[in-house]
């Protein structure tokens, strides 16, 4: 009963293993990053075509909602088990990667609508007075006032997109998560591998969540 | 298209309710406690609420997951899979509700506050019959927002042997092998519960800006 007693950290084993782990968090790291660039992409897209006719937009903001209403688990199990069954056949890290990418993609085109509804309106018809062709209003008008303020946004949803990584261990992406689990299997050592990972996201998205934070505060001085 | 395949999606779906409800409801006490210890007057406390926070919102709830489960078994803390799930994922929420907590009662006016100490009201009174009452209706969109987070967290303890919605259709599809339908349900109705609560949230919101307009 009173086992925990004895219990002690083993900091010899914990330094052991520390450079796998921390080899195992560039992967994360790599994930994280190459998924947030697709979910960048596919969140301005779907963004875009919200605002296009309604034969687009119904479709696409169904999608957007469902997208939304599923857990990123399923959806990457339905991507993992299903493209392969109509010939698609990817690596685990793609699949988890393009996973990401799709889900926070769909929360990403949220950010990227409320940035576009927060430029004034002047602003569109000052571009239709200069005569700006679409194009031209977007790039040169629209993006560059609508972008900056999201920045805050983005910056969460990278931290949140990093902190859901270790779902892709459940297809079988060998990540920090996956990692320490073959590390605690193999010997039985569930504390320090588990505990070190902990600390590992925490020593990458604590003063990650300090900048975001520093950048909101600055975007809320310019607004006053 | 496979209606036989529902009845062990639905068992699992039950699962899924329960472990939902038992986790908001301890994501909820936790906040408040949190929420109001941030704001505590005493600095050891405000530390401690400080760090567990942090802690929680620092780190992926997969990984507090498997801590819970394989990790606390080695300080003599034995859990069982429904209760590790519950605990790791109402810590969690909790720790994202605290901050909701928090910020809602710091955007209660101040004159409220000083009008409260100008009635003589105590401090508790003050948080209990003045601030609370303003902060709690702030705080019901992003909790709603929070409990549709948690309902499709709850996929992931899946992970750990509990035999929720996402276990039973994993399983399903290693032993039938009928991957198609199974996914299609189980996003369905995942869709099928969520959609209705952001709905619920959405229109709550709109509400309580009308109420705060007011």
């Amino acid at each position: 009963m009173f086992d925990w007693i004895t219990f002690t950290w083993d900091m010899e084993f914990a330094l052991e293993i520390l450079p796998q782990l921390l080899r195992a968090a560039w992967i994360t790291l790599q994930a994280t990053v190459v998924g947030f660039a697709i979910a960048v992409v596919v969140g301005l897209v779907l963004a875009l075509a919200r605002r296009g006719p309604r034969i687009v937009s119904w479709p696409v903001t169904f999608l957007i909602e469902f997208i939304r209403s599923t857990p990123l688990l399923v959806q990457l199990y339905v991507l993992y088990f299903i493209l392969p069954l109509y010939g698609v056949s990817l690596s685990a890290f793609v699949t988890g990667v393009i996973g990401l990418g799709l889900h926070y993609g769909a929360y990403l085109s949220e950010v990227y609508r409320a940035g576009i509804e927060h430029v004034d309106k002047g602003q569109w018809e000052a571009a239709i007075a200069l005569n700006f062709d679409r194009r031209r209003t977007w790039t040169n008008i629209v993006l560059p006032q609508a972008l900056p303020p999201m920045l805050p946004m983005f910056g969460n949803y990278f931290i949140v997109m990093f902190k859901e990584t270790p779902l892709l261990s459940a297809i079988t992406v060998v990540e920090l998560l996956q990692t320490a689990k073959i590390i605690g299997s193999r010997t039985f050592n569930y504390v320090e591998p588990y505990t070190l990972v902990g600390l590992i996201f925490l020593a990458l998205s604590y003063p990650a969540a300090l900048v975001v934070n520093r950048l909101e505060a600055r975007f809320a001085r310019q607004r006053q | 298209m496979g209606i036989d395949l529902l009845p062990t999606l639905l068992r699992g779906a039950g699962i899924t309710i329960q472990l939902t409800l038992a986790s908001a409801a301890l994501a909820l006490v936790v906040a408040l406690i949190a929420g109001l210890g941030r704001l505590s007057p005493w600095k050891p406390i405000r530390i401690l609420a400080g760090t567990y926070v942090e802690v929680f919102r620092g780190t992926s709830v997969l990984v507090q997951l498997f801590w819970f489960y394989f990790a606390l078994p080695l300080f003599g803390i034995r859990l069982d899979a429904f209760a590790a799930g519950v605990l790791a994922l109402g810590l969690n929420v909790g720790a994202y509700g605290a901050e909701t907590v928090r910020g809602s009662i710091l955007s209660v006016p101040r004159g409220q506050i000083e009008a409260g100490i100008a009635l003589n009201f105590s401090a508790a009174q003050r948080m209990r019959r003045i601030v609370l009452p303003q902060a709690f209706v702030m705080m019901l969109p992003p909790f709603g927002n929070n409990l549709i987070e948690l309902l499709k967290a709850t996929a992931l303890v899946s992970l750990i042997t509990i035999p929720e919605m996402t276990f039973e259709g994993y399983s399903l599809q290693m032993t039938t092998g009928r991957t198609n339908e199974i996914f299609l349900w189980l996003l369905l109705l995942y869709f099928a519960v969520a959609y209705p609560l952001t709905l619920g949230v959405r229109a709550i919101e709109r509400r309580v800006s009308a109420f705060l307009r007011a």
